[in-house]
């Protein structure tokens, strides 16, 4: 089967340095992949690249079967990305948000009402605008409109930063239901044990590179 | 997901979020208005400030239009929306008209208050006869606005940080929405004498600016709003 | 596309085109000076004055030029077939160019207005069409400056040149219709005697020598630019992968 991501060589420059310094990496379909390594390695740039947000500069990169390297907007609509920030809008509710990010792919009523469920954000919660929320419960709600996309492919920045133990769980089982399902994940942490026991496989991101 | 249903979506969060936050209800119309009164201190005398009532209500509109148009961009930069929305392959061309619809509706409200304020504060008068010259003056030069303030608006708030260019790079563009409209204005309201037949002819130069715009910003948005 | 940029870094940017093309146009602005100052006669009514023109005419043509160039190379590169950096390059070196003589011919161009007309400026359509002009390129320049790759950088800025440069009959038409009875006082046409008109003739070819060598250099200077930051990936890159061998 063909892999869902397939980098070689692939060298990514923001503001003249190079964040990715010939990266090679292969991620099956249904694989949760874990990036670790330190500040600074190019974890958040090898996930930004895979969601096209960051240019190829050289080597080829395949995502979903687009060459992102030729059209990097080509893989976007089945990729779906948490960053370091939640994309949300601060003025409209939680259940505003996720009906709004699932709405950019067709979600229906049922689906964005389960995504909301999924995430414990159903009930009072789901009417207060984000601003109100603390960092925790964005990250929360920005999990659900992650859910509420269906992307094929799970990028995902730290995911862990901020939620509670219950959260985490939250987190890690959809994850695994989402993999179950066919979707890929790719996640970049630091939390090590829990993300090591959620992944099926390592990878460590060292000066650009990938060392498997 | 066809352009125009992204539009819709997008131009519906947009006032979603104006209608929760009240920013442009509770700041920029009173800005707007003070900027009218203003110019009333500025230009003291009853009979300067009914002739050029019409060019000091556009000129209201576009001064405001800059914090409309910082105000629409924020919201998307603030936490990070603009890079989410380019990630979920919204197509750019549907960023681009939604928010431009939803920039319009605001705009319109604008300059009914600006209007209004003309009326009450410099004398300024309507005759019937020139109100539907008015109304299409008012919904071709808004059109026009919304799409170059969508377009500059984007390119300022993709580079981030830059969000300085925008009046550098939008007031001279909007020059020919300046005297179009305003020249339209003042046949409307009959100004020194003008006829309102005498506006028509700038409606046909308002219209070819937001075809040029629109046409211009549907095509480029993706590649202006590209990090 | 012809090859405007010699590649390596080391080479100065002169060739021995360019090198005539500068030697032509240093004589052709002697000449300019000569004829301008020296031997061209007063005019009857601006007496000295009229020397102004010599200088402004040359500059209005050639910043109008330079904004045409930037645009046409703008839609070259935004037009498939034709896409190259090089043409970036120029659009965006064309426009410097331009945005200094715009500069020369708004100020050349009201102290000649102050002479003939006793105003610096009025509103006629061709003087706020050069203004607009001037303050849309500097925009353009601060466009070409936001950064990003250089592809990023050609694609944005050839979608901004192209439509100011759309921009600019309608803003034209509409200046025009705004102030319809403006005094058709322009430049003496006809009134120029023929030594005049020689020397205006000098002025413009000595000035479009100018300006093509000015660019081909700023081009080539661009490109090295280009070719530096690539250069220096390579060494960064080289770095950054030994970051990654020593843990």
């Amino acid at each position: 089967m063909e892999p869902v991501v397939q980098l070689s060589g692939v060298v990514a420059v923001l503001g003249g340095f190079p964040v990715l310094a010939g990266a090679d990496l292969t991620v099956a379909r249904g694989e949760i992949l874990l990036l670790r390594g330190p500040n600074g390695a190019g974890k958040t740039s090898l996930l930004r690249l895979c969601a096209g947000l960051l240019p190829v500069e050289r080597g080829t990169a395949i995502v979903l079967g687009h060459d992102i390297a030729a059209d990097r907007t080509a893989a976007r609509h089945r990729v779906g990305l948490l960053g370091h920030s939640n994309g949300l809008y601060a003025d409209l509710s939680v259940a505003d948000n996720v009906a709004f990010w699932g709405a950019t792919v067709g979600a229906t009523r049922d689906e964005v009402a389960a995504s909301l469920d999924r995430m414990g954000l159903s009930g009072r919660l789901a009417k207060v605008p984000v601003a109100r929320l603390s960092a925790g419960q964005r990250r929360r709600t920005a999990l659900a409109c992650l859910v509420a996309r269906r992307a094929e492919l799970w990028l995902l920045d730290e995911p862990h930063a901020g939620l509670d133990a219950a959260g985490r769980d939250d987190l890690d089982a959809t994850l695994r239901e989402a993999a179950a399902a066919g979707a890929t994940v790719m996640v970049a942490s630091h939390e090590l044990e829990r993300a090591g026991a959620l992944a099926h496989r390592v990878v460590d991101i060292v000066g650009g590179q990938v060392r498997e | 997901m066809s352009t125009w249903r992204i539009a819709r979506l997008i131009a519906a969060k947009d006032l979603r979020i104006e209608l929760r936050s009240r920013v442009v209800t509770n700041q920029v119309l009173p800005f707007a208005a003070l900027v009218m009164v203003m110019f009333a201190f500025a230009l003291d005398n009853d009979n300067v400030l009914t002739r050029v009532a019409p060019g000091l209500v556009w000129l209201a509109t576009m001064f405001s239009m800059l914090v409309l148009v910082q105000r629409s961009f924020a919201v998307e930069s603030a936490d990070g929306a603009l890079d989410a929305l380019q990630v979920a392959g919204v197509r750019p061309g549907g960023i681009f008209l939604g928010k431009s619809m939803a920039l319009a509706a605001q705009l319109a409200v604008l300059e009914v208050v600006l209007l209004l304020a003309a009326i009450v504060l410099y004398q300024a008068e309507v005759a019937w006869s020139g109100a539907v010259l008015l109304v299409t003056t008012f919904l071709a030069a808004t059109t026009g606005l919304a799409f170059v303030g969508t377009l500059y608006g984007g390119l300022a708030a993709g580079a981030k940080g830059r969000e300085t260019l925008l009046p550098l790079l939008m007031l001279p563009v909007v020059a020919p929405v300046l005297i179009g409209a305003t020249r339209a204005t003042e046949a409307a309201f009959g100004t020194n004498g003008a006829s309102s037949s005498e506006g028509w002819p700038w409606i046909g130069l308002l219209v070819l600016f937001a075809a040029l715009f629109g046409t211009g910003g549907t095509l480029a948005f993706g590649s202006l709003i590209d990090e | 596309m012809p090859d405007l940029s010699p590649v390596s870094i080391a080479r100065p940017t002169g060739t021995r085109f360019s090198r005539v093309l500068g030697i032509a146009s240093l004589v052709g602005i002697a000449w300019l000076v000569v004829f301008g100052l020296f031997l061209s006669p007063n005019d009857a009514t601006q007496k000295a004055g009229v020397r102004i023109l010599y200088i402004h005419v040359p500059s209005a043509w050639l910043a109008y030029l330079a904004f045409i160039v930037t645009g046409v190379s703008s839609a070259a590169y935004l037009f498939k077939r034709t896409r190259s950096l090089t043409w970036d390059r120029i659009a965006g070196a064309s426009a410097e160019v331009g945005v200094l003589f715009m500069g020369v011919t708004l100020v050349s161009g009201s102290l000649w207005g102050r002479i003939s007309w006793g105003i610096f400026w009025t509103w006629d359509s061709r003087l706020t069409t050069t203004a607009f002009l001037f303050v849309t390129y500097i925009g353009y320049l601060a466009v070409r400056g936001l950064g990003g790759t250089h592809q990023q950088r050609a694609r944005r800025s050839a979608i901004i040149a192209l439509l100011a440069t759309l921009e600019v009959p309608l803003v034209h038409f509409s200046v025009k219709w705004w102030r319809p009875l403006h005094q058709q006082e322009s430049v003496a046409e006809g009134k120029l005697d023929g030594l005049m008109l020689f020397t205006l003739f000098v002025g413009i070819i000595a000035f479009t020598l100018l300006y093509v060598w000015l660019v081909l250099h700023r081009q080539r200077v661009l490109a090295m630019e280009d070719a530096l930051d690539d250069q220096g990936l390579d060494v960064a890159l080289a770095e950054r992968r030994a970051e990654g061998a020593q843990v």
